[in-house]
This record gives structure tokens, C-alpha cells and sequence, in this order.
């Protein structure tokens, strides 16, 4: 064993940021999650007045409605997660084509995109889009909550661009020159070369995206959306009791919570995985 | 036309500077076909960026590059043709990482020769075979060492059927112990007739295999012989004083 203490200066290994992950929530975390809802319970119940039925009855009443808005916040979030990647996916590469128009119009698009706050978008498209379309001899309406996934999976788009980009960037680039030697096209290498192995690089930050864009679909509450933010809201101003408003959110809050945080474990094991090559 | 008694690669007077980096500065050289030329000099001297040129994967400024008769540099070449005809294989092996080996050998022809599958798939068996790596067909490249995946990449460039093979300082990344069994490989395509311009730091090999030894300083060859004379009585103080600190 080498003595570990000595006069001379000496030169600590230098590291790369964070070493040690932040340690998972655990069981701990969950029951101070449920402290705190039937803690607010608690006070809710204490300030009620004594007729009225108890807090828990009432939530449990209303969660088969709630489900139904949550449903909805799921459904908006699948859809605008598939659009926003199949648009985005095209974006990225167009960040990348050779063609200079092509690659300015790309970057323009992602920018504005990108940099637009969701709510914003959310509003353009809930009043620019008609609220029918017609196709051919039909009808097809389109619903508040259509427009606003639309909207969404704007947002969507320019961030996949982004990540498409980036994981282009980060391929050796001895990895295109061989692929070129071997008189593979442009084309060619892109498809069979560079963009299988980006899908291991996107997988973890595109999963995170989709975990962002899953809180982030609350936001459509605002334009009027029937999910489970606005029935939250809908149920208080029906029970017009103010201390079911603590419980109530923080009950829709657990339900993101639960749904979202598994998909943000999945994110950083697979980020671990795929660090060891 | 080109016929087999011109030289195969033909280099005049090619020049090439990356901003005002000279790299290339009115280089020479001949290739005839089944011939041996090793290039060799100080880093820097433009080696490896001359292979590239030779592929056309880097363009010149001037000068003329033919390869079986063909300029390289016109803007009306095919090049995906000539990178059919001209074979070559990194420093850092550059496998894809995402395909097996036997894979990595099939793709190219596969998809840019569009051959059948099952020819192909017999003859890329048959050059993991040749290269010596039977048995780890379906390996990954991050399960192969260093010289397991120079020999696979030798193995896919050859399954083009080149008509010539640029080496790339191709044992400089390996450990002393693989880089034997990379030259070995090498050795036996030269012996069988393949075209090879082979850039290399090692000099005992070059001085076995090479018909033709190129040293290149700065852009430009400052010497070139069979490798008995070149290594025996070079007459450049420059090439002297490389020669005096590498050997």
C-alpha cells in the first residue's frame, strides 16, 4: 500500500463532471410523496366544513373522470410525439442536406420553432387552423384537442431536428470517409451507415423530450382542452370547496408524477448502457 | 485507353494546401500494376492526405491524378467508379460498429455492386477466411482487438475486388503485438499481385515487401529507389537524417 499522504504537490485526477448519479427515488421518496398528499388531505379535512363528506371520498368520486382527462393527456402526447418525430426526423435532415437553401430554410424553421414558447404555438394553432377541413367530398373536423396536439408536435419537430443534428455530429467522421472509400452515396451511408447508429445516441434524450412533452400537455388546459388539468379545475368549481384545491392538484400532479418518472429512470439506465461500448 | 504497361496510378506535380497549410507541393509518383510502393517520411509530410486524393475523398488544387488513365480531379468523373476500383483502409480501421463483421464485409457489395446476396455472402466467408478470422463472422466490432479489426476492414475493402489497395498507416493504432499479424495479411495480397501503396512507420516491413520506397517530406518526394538502394545509400540529407533517428 502506497502512503496516500505526501509534501510534495500533487496533481488530482481531473474528472469530467458529476462521478457519482444522482441515487434514484427510492421507496422513501414515494412515502413522503403520499405524506405530503394525505398531510394536505389532513389540512383540507380540518378546515372542511363538518358536513361536508370527506376529501378522499371526493377525489375518489371524481377519478374515473379524471382518468378519462389523463387518458386524453396520453393520447395528445402518443400523437404529437409520432408527428413531431416523423417532421422532425425530415427537419434534421435538412439541418444537414449539402444544399445551402436547403440547410438555411431547415435552420430557420428549427429556430422559430424551438425557440417559441409552447403556449404561443399552442394558441396560433387553435385560432389559425379551422376547426373542419375538407377532404375531397368529407368533412373531417378537427377538434380543439387535434389542433393543440398539432401545436405541439411543432415543438416536437424542431427539438428532434436538433437531437437528429447533433447525433450526426457526434458519428466519427472516419466513419462517412469509409463509407465513402467503399463508393457508398450520400444517400447510402446516411441510411445504412450514420443515421443506425444515431438511433442509439437519440433513444435517451428523445425520451426525455417525450417525458417534457407529457407534463407539457397540461398546457393545453389554457386553450381549452378537456384533459385532465382543465377537469381538475372543472371539479373544483363544481364541489366550490377551497380546501379540496391543495389535495386535488397535488392528486393530478401524482398522476404525471407516475407516469413520467418511470420513463425518466428508463432515460439515464439506457444513457448508462450505452456509455460502456 | 489505358493499357497494364502504363503505370496504374499516375501523380504529377499535385498540389494542395488546407488554408495556408501547404500539404501537398507538387508531388510525383508512378504506380505500375502489381507493384509495391511504400511512402514513408516525417509526419506531416502529406502522406495520408495523398492516399485520399488518390480516392478523390480529398480534391486537389492542381496537378493531374490518373488512375488507369482516368483524372481523377475532372468534375465530370464518377467517382463512386473509381472508388470500386481503388481499395483502401484507415489508420483507425473504421468498421461499422453496428453491423457484425461478415456484415461490414457484405454491405458494399451488397449495396453499391448490387450483387446477390448469397455470392456475396460465400465470397465475404471466404475473405474472413483469408484474413484469418474463421469463426468470428458474426462478431461485433467492439468484440474484435485492434488487429482482428484492421484484418476485417482489409477483408471488406478487398471484397470490392479492387484493382488497387491504399494502406493507411494501418499498424500505427495497433498494439506491437497485432501488428504482425496485420503485416502478414498485407504481405500475402502483395504476393499475390495486388497493387498496393502502402503509407507505413515501419520500416523493416517496407524494406521487405516494397518494390519502391517513396520518401516524402513537405509535400514533395524528395527521394525514391528499390528499398536495397533507398536504405543503403540514400543520397538526400534530409532522408539521412530520418532515416538516423527511426532506424
Amino acid at each position: 500500500m502506497i502512503a496516500n499522504s505526501t509534501d510534495l504537490p500533487v496533481l488530482k485526477p481531473f474528472r469530467l463532471g458529476a462521478q457519482t448519479p444522482a441515487p434514484p427515488l427510492g421507496r422513501r421518496h414515494g412515502a413522503l410523496l403520499v405524506i405530503a398528499l394525505a398531510l394536505a388531505v389532513g389540512i383540507g379535512e380540518a378546515a372542511a366544513a363538518p358536513a361536508a363528506p370527506s376529501i378522499i371520498a371526493t377525489i375518489l368520486k371524481w377519478t374515473p373522470l379524471l382518468a378519462q382527462g389523463f387518458a386524453l393527456n396520453i393520447a395528445m402526447s402518443f400523437l404529437a410525439m409520432a408527428i413531431g418525430t416523423l417532421l422532425g426526423v425530415a427537419l434534421g435532415l435538412g439541418l444537414i442536406s449539402l444544399l445551402r437553401p436547403v440547410r438555411g430554410g431547415a435552420r430557420f424553421v428549427t429556430e422559430f420553432f424551438r425557440n417559441a414558447p409552447w403556449l404561443v404555438l399552442l394558441f396560433y394553432c387553435m385560432l389559425l387552423l379551422p376547426f373542419e377541413i375538407r377532404v375531397g367530398d368529407a368533412i373531417v373536423p378537427l377538434p380543439g384537442w387535434m389542433k393543440s396536439t398539432l401545436g405541439l408536435s411543432l415543438a416536437v419537430m424542431a427539438n428532434v431536428a436538433e437531437l437528429v443534428r447533433g447525433a450526426v455530429k457526434s458519428i466519427p467522421f472516419g466513419q462517412w470517409e469509409a463509407a465513402e472509400a467503399l463508393a457508398f452515396t450520400r444517400m447510402q451511408t446516411l441510411r445504412m451507415v450514420i443515421l443506425p447508429q444515431c438511433v442509439k445516441r437519440m433513444t435517451p434524450p428523445w425520451m426525455n423530450l417525450y417525458a417534457i412533452l407529457t407534463v407539457g400537455t397540461a398546457l393545453t388546459s389554457v386553450v381549452g382542452v378537456s384533459e385532465a388539468m382543465t377537469l381538475t379545475g372543472d371539479v373544483l368549481a363544481s364541489e366550490n370547496r377551497t380546501e379540496l384545491l391543495v389535495p386535488m392538484y397535488l392528486y393530478l400532479l401524482l398522476w404525471f408524477f407516475i407516469y413520467c418518472y418511470p420513463i425518466a429512470r428508463a432515460t439515464t439506465a439506457l444513457e448508462r448502457r450505452f456509455q460502456v461500448r | 485507353m489505358w493499357t497494364p504497361d502504363q503505370p496504374l496510378i499516375r501523380i504529377r506535380d499535385v498540389h494542395l494546401a488546407f488554408g495556408v497549410v501547404t500539404v501537398l507541393n507538387g508531388i510525383s509518383l508512378d504506380v505500375m500494376q502489381g507493384a509495391v510502393i511504400c511512402v514513408i517520411g516525417p509526419s506531416g509530410a502529406g502522406k495520408s492526405t495523398l492516399l485520399r486524393c488518390i480516392n478523390a475523398l480529398v480534391p486537389i488544387d492542381r496537378g493531374s491524378i490518373l488512375v488507369e488513365g482516368q483524372e481523377v480531379h475532372d468534375p465530370k468523373l464518377d467517382k463512386l467508379a473509381l472508388r470500386r476500383k481503388v481499395g483502401m483502409v484507415f489508420q483507425q480501421y473504421n468498421l461499422f460498429p453496428h453491423r457484425t463483421a461478415l456484415d461490414n464485409i457484405m454491405m458494399a457489395p451488397l449495396h453499391v455492386l448490387k450483387r446477390p446476396r448469397g455470392e456475396v455472402k460465400q465470397e465475404a466467408r471466404a475473405l474472413m477466411r483469408k484474413v484469418r478470422l474463421e469463426g468470428k463472422e458474426g462478431a461485433y466490432p467492439g468484440e474484435l482487438s485492434g488487429g482482428q479489426q484492421q484484418r476485417v476492414a482489409i477483408a471488406r475493402s478487398l471484397a470490392m475486388q479492387p484493382d488497387v489497395m491504399l494502406f493507411d498507416e494501418v499498424t500505427a493504432a495497433l498494439d506491437p503485438e497485432t501488428v504482425k499479424e496485420v503485416l502478414v495479411t498485407i504481405r500475402e495480397l502483395a504476393e499475390e499481385g495486388m497493387t498496393c501503396v502502402i503509407v507505413t512507420h515501419e520500416m523493416g516491413f517496407a524494406r521487405e515487401i516494397a518494390d519502391e520506397i517513396y520518401f516524402t517530406d513537405r509535400g514533395v518526394v524528395v527521394e525514391h529507389g528499390p528499398p536495397a538502394e533507398f536504405f543503403a545509400n540514400s543520397r538526400d540529407p534530409r532522408t539521412r537524417q530520418f532515416l538516423s533517428q527511426i532506424l
